[in-house]
């Protein structure tokens, strides 16, 4: 009887929130393949043709035989796409080396400060990451901007005579993309440091190994795990970053988050956003199937 | 150690987190500028909260996201901490891979395409737009975080203590009130929490899932930002600061108060 008990609720236990992730985040994924695939229609939903199961399956296949490629054709036929795409993916690249240049040395001097201070600096890394994300790239508006509060600074203090252009070029994304996925990329690589024997360094420094050499040879590749984990929580998701280009790179930037949200809202042209966002899930497939080894192999090394 | 490196190391802790909190700062003093010029200072004044409070889109919004973020992190609780059971006490069952996957993946899919194949979701299903579907989609997305969240004190979990509760003869069920959530309780409010503001923050997949009515706090705002930074603005950003500072601080008193006692508790084992 207990056995019979025990099936069941592991059967609750595991179908419960593996149906409703089935419903809720597999199943829009073949939605938004099929919708790719349809054409625009001035119609409520705005596109066709709809596919409806209760009518047969004759109206079904029917339905399909009225598939095209033509969005797929008008993204590559259009520069417009295959620039926001690569230069997403540039901008991303190019955060992510920079957030982990400021990142690293940020955790490093956690996992390297007193025992008893740290869980403290954890917090500290942890609360800006509690208040909003719009929040926190909005501040950098008033920062930023030609009569800002940085310029007001910098003319302040005699660095400059006119003020500096920063607000809507990269140069104001790439600030806020560190910003935003700082504690991201801190948090793996402090959580890798601190579990590091630090007793290996102290044995090449008194081989004679210069600090730097030893940071080279043993600290970084000790925490390669935290480090990548880390570059990956940056790169996807600032791939598609929508609110960071939008609030700071002015109209004349060009990422695929924005590309999507205008296709979407503005244009009302459902299928090429479908399409939009299948590429960009294609271009991403690699880097999530990477990243979700590498955590589910963490944690089964904790085990 | 090395001085010049714990000098380095020093340098780039205060840095550090001089980067991450000085816009938070500013941004909160200018909410209480006189001026309507956001940059240019001319003294005290509490008025754009004042303001605010006579503004009823935002106090509807206000409303909204608050009932939005409640329902929505209970669920994703509930569902991410069975989620996770399931991916450390069964470790193998058919899918399992593919599960592991939709509980990852996530964490890191670029919101737009979240929320545009939600929407998708609930044309072809026919459910109206509105707060039910932003709840849906906030459910969604936030039940993974909690999952992991829980999943990590799962993984540190002493068995044997279940297996003696179901040697006794307790039900499944009866173990996971009695033994194991009591123990991983701490992380399920940590996952509660990091449910309800994730809710609270969510600006994108938000803007495609809801309809007339339904519009939260951060739609609310980001559709002024559009239109320039006002002090307001920074009014309601400093609430919401205020809102999540309060709500941090209190949990990890409890925290640390819950860690107290636990001490003193093996201390008074100890010594009988």
């Amino acid at each position: 009887m207990q056995k019979l008990i025990g099936s069941v609720t592991s059967r609750l236990v595991i179908s419960v929130p593996y149906l409703w992730l089935l419903i809720f985040f597999l199943v829009p994924f073949l939605i938004v393949l099929k919708i790719s695939l349809s054409q625009v229609a001035t119609a409520i939903p705005p596109y066709t043709p709809v596919l409806d199961i209760t009518a047969g399956i004759r109206s079904l296949f029917n339905g399909i035989s009225q598939f095209t490629w033509e969005n797929y054709v008008w993204l590559v036929e259009d520069p417009l796409y295959y620039k926001a795409y690569i230069s997403s993916l540039v901008i991303a690249a190019v955060s992510t080396v920079l957030t982990l240049i400021i990142g690293y040395p940020i955790a490093y001097g956690m996992a390297r400060a007193p025992a008893s201070i740290r869980p403290t600096l954890l917090m500290l890394v942890i609360l800006p990451f509690w208040t909003s994300f719009l929040i926190r790239v909005y501040a950098w508006i008033g920062i930023l901007k030609p009569e800002g509060l940085l310029n007001q600074f910098l003319m302040w203090a005699n660095v400059i005579d006119t003020p500096l252009n920063i607000l809507n070029t990269h140069t104001a994304i790439f600030i806020g993309i560190v910003y935003s996925y700082l504690p991201f990329l801190v948090l793996p690589i402090y959580s890798a440091l601190e579990k590091m024997d630090y007793s290996l360094v102290e044995a090449a420094e008194d081989l004679g190994c210069p600090p730097l050499m030893a940071f080279w040879k043993i600290t970084f590749p000790l925490s390669m795990p935290g480090v990548i984990a880390g570059c990956f929580l940056v790169f996807i998701p600032a791939t598609g970053e929508f609110v960071i280009p939008d609030l700071l790179g002015g109209s004349s930037t060009l990422m695929i988050g924005k590309t999507l949200w205008s296709e979407f809202f503005s244009n009302r042209d459902w299928p090429v956003s479908s399409a939009v966002a299948v590429v960009l899930l294609l271009l991403l497939v690699v880097p999530i199937v990477l990243f979700q080894r590498s955590e589910a192999k963490a944690q089964e090394s904790e085990k | 150690m090395n001085t010049t490196w714990s000098r380095f190391n020093i340098a780039s802790l205060v840095l550090g987190f001089a980067f991450l909190y000085l816009p938070i700062v500013l941004l909160v003093v200018y909410s209480f500028n006189e001026s309507r010029l956001v940059t240019v200072w001319a003294g005290f004044s509490t008025k754009w909260y004042v303001s605010l409070f006579n503004n009823q889109a935002f106090i509807d919004a206000a409303w909204v996201t608050i009932r939005v973020g409640l329902i929505s992190a209970t669920f994703a609780t509930i569902l991410g901490t069975l989620g996770a059971l399931a991916m450390t006490r069964y470790t193998r069952f058919r899918g399992r891979m593919l599960f592991s996957a939709m509980i990852y993946a996530p964490l890191v899919m670029p919101e737009v395409i979240t929320g545009l194949s939600l929407l998708l979701l609930f044309v072809a299903i026919g459910l109206d737009r509105g707060i039910l579907t932003v709840t849906l989609a906030h459910i969604t997305f936030s039940m993974c975080f909690v999952a992991v969240v829980v999943q990590s004190r799962l993984v540190t979990f002493d068995r044997s203590l279940e297996e003696a509760a179901m040697d006794l003869g307790a039900t499944p069920v009866t173990t996971f009130f009695k033994v194991t959530l009591p123990v991983i309780l701490p992380a399920v409010v940590s996952g509660w929490m990091l449910a309800f503001t994730l809710s609270l923050d969510d600006l994108v997949i938000s803007s495609f899932t809801s309809g007339p009515g339904a519009t939260t706090l951060p739609m609310r705002i980001y559709s002024q930002v559009r239109l320039g930074v006002t002090p307001e603005i920074n009014a309601a950003c400093t609430i919401l600061i205020a809102i999540v500072a309060v709500g941090v601080i209190i949990a990890s008193i409890a925290n640390k108060r819950r860690e107290v006692n636990r001490a003193r508790d093996e201390q008074a084992a100890a010594r009988n």
